[in-house]
């Protein structure tokens, strides 16, 4: 029943997984939020948020800003790039498409 | 049980709650024998108007409420629906109808749409039509059928409740079937939580041991095959298990619900506990409710919490389970969940598990007691 059961996080910059960052290249996947999925940011808590239909994912860091260029055209390898532009002393290429491929899975991201 | 001024200001503000489910009626053309509405349905001339829903919905949001559950009764026997569905979306809070599928035409949900609605949540007695009509007291599934293809038409995210009882949970592949043949995204299984007209009917209701081992195992079994295509969500069920759940994730701590006449509950079931002891968002805002109030700051943390639940590490992942329930088996609703195989008053439960499997043996069909309308 509703939120009850999910209020859950998702941490950018949490598990190495390198197969993940090796598919994300050979594929030109240009990830979106899948049709359940709504980012919003939230003005009480002051965070950016996942919000489904039946759960609630808190995203913390560099989430938001992640996910929020999941539009559907940029390639994972544009968002990288943008993001390292950004923040040019964070292991982004290593880490955002990890992070990406985690969403994937979870069925947020298509 | 009135928690004095003085420990209420030392006590730290609760954390904001995320989730409003928001009752916007009892009326429903289904008479379901499990609903968890509570046995006393509220007058449809005392509920809320569009109006003052819309003001309920702000103040949730300035609240920290990202998301709501437009649920009833049925909803769409709120004409005016689709002004609450906008007031939802303009104040920032995602939007999910909880509906039987009866009365969801195709221009009905382009105007909820219109409006900012995100997802439709649709509930099922039974994947075959006679015994859904059986259970829910009335003739439903073509419309439920035409409702999943007009939701998936129009691209909105489709999620089926099943409400499991002994009656249905031997059908619990073809209710994975249905959901997979209608494209939902999400097929919940709920084994049935006893509260309002479910409690009423819990002899009919409650299933055996066996019979809840038998859908468990189908359920890993459609999870392996899925394999992520489509979400399977299991509620388990507590009086079987002998656990308790972790109810609303604590008294007070996550959502808030508001009943069609305005009273705000710390969970659906909660009305019984409180009577008149719950406010009313007619008197009181809904932030001074949810911070302040008795109603909410009773059973909130951990300092009710009986000597079974203090000092048992459980109470971190279940907070000393389901108050109402409580209540509803004891009288108490400070005492530990009856659901809770530690709690010293789980033999009532344990003899009722029992009684089930003893019905089992005699084969007869359940009785239902069916819901009535709404007055």
């Amino acid at each position: 029943m509703s939120a009850q059961d999910a209020v859950r996080d998702a941490e950018p910059y949490a598990v190495p997984d390198r197969h993940a960052a090796r598919d994300a290249v050979r594929d030109p996947w240009r990830p979106a939020l899948t049709r359940s999925v709504l980012l919003r940011h939230d003005r009480v808590r002051g965070v950016d948020l996942l919000v489904l239909p039946e759960r609630v994912v808190v995203l913390r860091g560099a989430a938001g800003s992640i996910v929020a260029r999941c539009d559907g055209e940029r390639e994972v390898a544009g968002i990288v790039a943008e993001l390292a532009r950004l923040h040019p002393d964070a292991p982004v290429a290593e880490e955002v498409p990890v992070f990406l491929e985690r969403l994937r899975a979870e069925g947020w991201l298509r | 049980m009135n928690t004095p001024a003085t420990l209420r200001a030392a006590t730290p503000a609760p954390d904001p709650p995320w989730a409003l489910l928001a009752e916007l009626t009892h009326g429903c053309p289904l008479r379901c024998a499990y609903c968890s509405n509570p046995m006393e349905l509220t007058d449809r001339r005392a509920e809320l108007s569009a109006d003052q829903w819309a003001d309920v919905l702000r103040q949730a949001a300035d609240l920290g409420v990202v998301q709501t559950h437009l649920s009833g009764g049925e909803p769409l026997l709120r004409r005016d629906l689709a002004e609450i569905v906008a007031a939802a979306d303009s104040a920032g809070i995602h939007t999910q109808l909880v509906t039987s599928g009866v009365g969801l035409h195709r221009e009905r949900l382009a105007r909820l749409v219109d409006a900012g609605l995100r997802s439709v949540q649709l509930s099922v007695q039974h994947p075959d039509p006679r015994a859904a009509e059986r259970i829910a007291g009335a003739r439903a599934f073509t419309a439920k059928e035409r409702a999943a293809s007009l939701v998936r038409s129009a691209g909105l995210p489709l999620g089926l409740n099943a409400v499991l009882h002994r009656a249905n949970l031997d059908a619990l592949d073809d209710f994975v079937e249905l959901g997979l043949s209608w494209g939902a995204d999400r097929v919940e299984l709920a084994n049935t939580q006893f509260y309002g007209w479910a409690l009423r009917n819990r002899e009919a209701l409650l299933p055996d041991r066996a019979q809840v081992a038998r859908a468990r195992a189908r359920v890993e079994r459609w999870r392996e095959r899925l394999a992520g295509r489509m979400e399977l969500v299991w509620v388990a069920p507590d009086y079987v298990d002998g656990v308790a759940k972790p109810c609303m994730g604590g008294w007070g701590a996550v959502s808030l619900t508001v009943a069609p006449d305005g009273t705000v509950l710390p969970c659906p079931a909660a009305a019984a506990l409180l009577g008149r002891d719950a406010p009313n968002v007619r008197d009181h805002r809904l932030d001074w409710i949810w911070r302040h109030s008795d109603a909410f700051t009773r059973y909130r943390g951990e300092a009710w919490m009986s000597d079974t639940c203090r000092g048992c590490e459980l109470r971190t992942a279940d907070f000393g389970g389901c108050r109402c329930q409580a209540y509803a088996l004891t009288g108490d609703a400070a005492r530990t969940d009856p659901a809770c195989h530690r709690s010293p008053d789980h033999g009532l439960v344990r003899a009722l598990v029992d009684g089930a499997a003893a019905r089992t043996k005699e084969g007869e069909p359940p009785a239902y007691a069916y819901r009535t309308h709404a007055p």
